[in-house]
């Protein structure tokens, strides 16, 4: 079926029914990855190094391999020999690196040896009777000391082929893209503000720590049981990691307590397995909150400088930055990403941008809700607010006048489709917030953001019952609510009652692979695959009803959860419901199913526009929220409420990341603040009400209109709130956290 | 160490369970009584996703001995909902779509309801004081407070 059967009125999709899991959710019944245990269990824990850089001299187990309580104990060795190459490529060698330390500990935190025993206390204990010896290692956890010619290397040969002749091993990727002349823009600008700024790395904070029960046979065969976003390259990487085939190892997703990329990868499950192989039982590992900021992603830090022309009118007339990412020991902090998505709001007949990936000795960083782009919105909407200020432009008006379109060439590369932006813009200019008085002492701030969405490799599968209910079985774990959304669209298809369809997130035996529920991707191409194995039932359905009437297929159609004789001609017959057909499937040619799998290449980019308003106290330094608007292009709200939670979700992330999170590191490269107390994410007293509003220009490239709703969210608060901050206290904020000490020293500073 | 044995009521039930020292109630709550609703997010008593009411008293199960239980009257999530009839406030917060991951739902219902025992008409500001100990991640708390004020609201109509 073409993608060009577009839908525009609907019968469910746009509705707001309770989500199908709701029930099992309010009661405690739902299974999360810590909620479950199997016969013969042992409790899995893992010892970490103390240090954030260090060599791994000995590990002695012997004492706690006597212990009566301790069943297995696992070290590097336990795990399969897996190549090294460099950058990305090696990226099951970085996993493994990450998963247990090989000859180095890389940071603070970084996994050495694990025991299993019969209790969570005995395994604990336990790690206490391990001795390790480090040689200790001199440490770098600073993007740009790590790229001084004198930071310790982190790992020589780790960089790939993009990185130039001449740079410290610690860089290992670059990028670098654009078109036009950028210094000839900057000579035709009327005014030109260059200037550099920091944002610290945060952690996505997920409420429910790692969690997983393995079981492995010697017999290579084996069950997983795990929080996380992705089960099937769970499956793949935990099969590399053993050595084991992946098809033999199955694995089931839990319900998930939160991810926002940071559960698109392993960390203990590998471990459990390693363990339970060797103690021939099952074993459940469980981190604690600590061990969930030590060591699992928390997303890069940055230092970028960025430099914009403007003329008078506010036409921008030259854009360039520079984007320097760590993202930890390992390869893969999205310098790339920042610099491709820091100017792709604009239509600009001139940019430049440099990414770079360099490594710290830090945890290796995982995804975080639009990864990288948040922190390159924060340094270019910062300049074009301080372009605003001093031109004396009005901040929405400059951004619509530059604003991308469809036909406009991004600055990463392609050209644009049909996208949502200027909508967003005016949008923001009618909403009565972008109207509404100041108080003295407040001031507002506004932002756009970008982020690509991603359809990714996808499989579905819908069998029909004979009383007409309808299973769905997905490989997207239900991160936010879609199963209902996959309901919806279901029910769109078939015409029967959202309430009738049962939606499973199916296991990895189920379903072909499944990508990873991450870039924004579920709705759109699960959904997809969703819509389009739907419609395949309905083929079916037509054809068994065709056969009942005797007419060609061809003269059936689907209208309202019935099959109808598509014309006048095609014969006089009264609606059959769906209910009908399935009653005696069985006889009638068998069982009726659905299938769909594809990797969908039109997800769609989207954009948003927020509206912050922030009040400075000049005593204390402490930044309230008072009042705070996003506007997002969802392409088609499938389940609006559920919009409007993840538009709600990434601007109270964005609010947590620009004004109280950051990893602080001591001298000794250890992390100070590992647990929720030190490290802390907004409450509900932190936070006003936040006002949504949904824009819908339908996607292209879905057959109901569908962009991904998840990420874009938390790409302009850091700069909306920055440019809110800013107002109010007179003073540009370059440096992230604007924590009350940065904002007094500032205001001090500033006189 | 040797092990304590310990009698207690949950959700109206009498119960017992062996457990170490050192062991937290939420520990003995999910490992023991197979009651894990009840979720750990922190360990340290930040996160609130742990909440259950000991004789009435909201309190973080993990900062609590299992010990310290024996003959105390405990209310976890499970015990909310009046068998098959759901709290309004479970009611609301499905309605609302006040939960995404559902994670801090558990700790969320217990403390709301707590919060609408003692103060059946709180503010917005009361609402979100009293909700400060629960971490929720996903949701920005918006329609959390929206579904709990609706529901102080609905249920003082109907008193
Ligand atoms: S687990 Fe008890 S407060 Fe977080
Ligand atoms: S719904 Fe996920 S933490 Fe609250």
């Amino acid at each position: 079926m073409a993608l060009d059967d577009r839908k525009s009125d609907f019968t469910f999709v746009g509705t707001r029914p309770n989500r199908p899991d709701g029930l099992d959710k309010v009661t405690g019944r739902a299974k999360f990855g810590a909620d479950i245990s199997a016969p013969g269990m042992l409790h899995g824990a893992v010892l970490r190094s103390p240090h954030a850089h260090a060599r791994i001299v000995k590990i002695d187990a012997s004492k706690a391999e006597a212990h009566k309580d301790v069943k297995a104990i696992v070290t590097r060795a336990d795990f399969a020999d897996v190549p090294f190459r460099p950058g990305l490529e090696g990226e099951f060698y970085n996993v493994l690196e990450n998963v247990m330390a090989g000859e180095k500990a890389l940071y603070d935190g970084h996994a050495v040896a694990a025991v299993a025993a019969t209790s969570a206390l005995a395994a604990r204990d336990a790690l206490k009777l391990i001795e390790v010896e480090y040689e200790v290692l001199p440490h770098v956890t600073d993007v740009d000391k790590a790229m001084t010619p004198d930071a310790p290397v982190i790992r020589e040969g780790a960089a790939d082929y993009s990185v130039p002749e001449g740079m410290h091993p610690n860089v290992v990727r670059y990028h670098e893209s654009g078109h036009g002349d950028v210094e000839a823009g900057f000579a035709d600008a009327d005014l030109v503000i260059e200037d550099s700024f920091v944002t610290e790395a945060t952690h996505q904070g997920y409420i429910e720590p790692h969690a997983c029960l393995g079981m492995l046979g010697n017999d290579g065969k084996g069950e997983l049981w795990c929080t996380t976003q992705g089960h099937w390259i769970a499956q793949k990487t935990c099969a590399a990691l053993l050595g084991i085939e992946t098809s033999q190892l199955r694995v089931t997703a839990s319900e998930i307590g939160g991810g926002f990329g940071g559960k698109t990868t392993v960390f203990i499950e590998p471990v459990a397995l390693a363990l339970s192989r060797k103690a021939n039982r099952p074993v459940k590992v469980v981190m604690t909150r600590s061990e969930v900021f030590r060591a699992t992603g928390p997303t890069s830090s940055a230092s970028m400088d960025v430099k914009i022309g403007m003329k008078k009118d506010g036409t921008i007339s030259a854009a360039q930055g520079v984007f320097r990412l760590q993202g930890g020991a390992f390869p893969g902090a999205p310098g790339d990403m920042t610099a491709m998505c820091a100017f792709a709001p604009y239509n600009l007949n001139n940019v430049k941008q440099i990414g770079y990936d360099v490594m710290s000795n830090r945890p290796k960083q995982a995804a975080y809700r639009a990864p990288g782009a948040p922190m390159g919105a924060f340094a270019v909407e910062s300049v074009i607010d301080e372009l605003c200020n001093k031109l004396g432009l009005d901040p929405v008006d400059v951004r619509l006048k530059n604003a991308a379109h469809e036909g406009t060439k991004a600055s990463y590369g392609p050209t644009y489709e049909r996208i949502g932006l200027v909508e967003t813009l005016e949008a923001a200019k009618a909403h009565p917030h972008y109207a509404a008085p100041l108080k003295p002492g407040q001031g507002r701030g506004i932002s756009c953001g970008f982020w690509f969405n991603h359809g990714g490799e996808t499989s579905v599968s819908l069998a029909l019952s004979e009383d007409g209910s309808a299973q769905l079985m997905v490989g997207t774990p239900d991160i936010g609510g879609s199963r209902a959304s996959m309901a919806l669209m279901a029910a769109e298809v078939l015409g029967i009652a959202y309430e009738n369809i049962r939606v499973t997130v199916a296991d990895t035996a189920t379903l072909g692979y499944n990508d990873v529920s991450h870039g924004s991707r579920v709705t759109y191409a699960s959904g997809l695959a969703t819509i389009k194995a739907a419609k395949h039932a309905v083929e079916k359905l037509c054809e068994r009803a065709a056969a009942k009437w005797g007419i060609p297929v061809d003269a059936v159609k689907w209208e309202n959860g019935c099959a109808v004789p598509s014309g006048p001609n095609a014969g006089d017959f009264d609606p059959m419901p769906l209910a009908d057909i399935t009653a005696d499937m069985g006889s009638t040619g068998g069982p009726i199913s659905g299938h769909f799998e594809a990797t969908p290449e039109g997800a769609g980019v989207s954009f948003g526009t927020h509206i912050v308003d922030a009040e400075v106290d000049p005593e204390t330094g402490k930044t309230s929220v008072t009042r705070y608007t996003v506007i997002q292009d969802a392409g088609k709200a499938i389940h609006p409420t559920y919009v409007e939670g993840q538009f709600q979700g990434g601007a109270a992330q964005g609010i947590g990341w620009a004004l109280n999170e950051e990893y602080v590191y001591g001298e000794d490269g250890r992390l100070q603040n590992s647990i929720f107390l030190d490290y802390r994410i907004p409450v509900a007293s932190d936070l006003p009400m936040i006002d949504t509003v949904i824009v819908e220009v339908p996607n292209p490239g879905h057959p109901f209109g569908v962009r991904g709703v998840g990420e874009t969210g938390i790409v302009p608060p850091l700069a909306a709130i920055a440019n809110a901050v800013s107002n109010a206290a007179g003073v540009r904020m370059k440096q992230l956290p604007m924590s009350p000490p940065r904002i007094l020293a500032a205001l001090k500073d500033n006189g | 160490m040797s092990k304590l044995h310990v009698s207690t009521t949950v959700n109206g039930d009498a119960v017992e369970y062996l457990c170490d020292p050192r062991e937290t109630l939420l520990d003995c709550l999910r490992d023991k009584l197979n009651l894990t609703g009840a979720k750990e997010g922190c360990g340290t008593g930040d996160c609130g996703a742990c909440s259950v009411t000991v004789d009435g008293r909201l309190v973080c199960s993990c900062l609590m001995l299992g010990v310290e239980a024996e003959g105390k009257q405990i209310e976890t999530v499970e015990g909310i909902a009046d068998g098959d009839v759901l709290h309004p406030l479970q009611q609301k917060m499905i309605e609302y779509a006040a939960l995404q991951c559902g994670i801090c739902t558990p700790g969320i219902l217990v403390a709301a309801k707590s919060l609408l025992e003692k103060n059946p008409n709180p503010t917005e500001e009361e609402t979100r004081y009293w909700l400060a100990g629960n971490l929720c991640r996903c949701t920005g708390y918006d329609k959390i407070i929206r579904a709990v004020m609706d529901t102080a609201a609905e249920l003082r109509e109907a008193s």
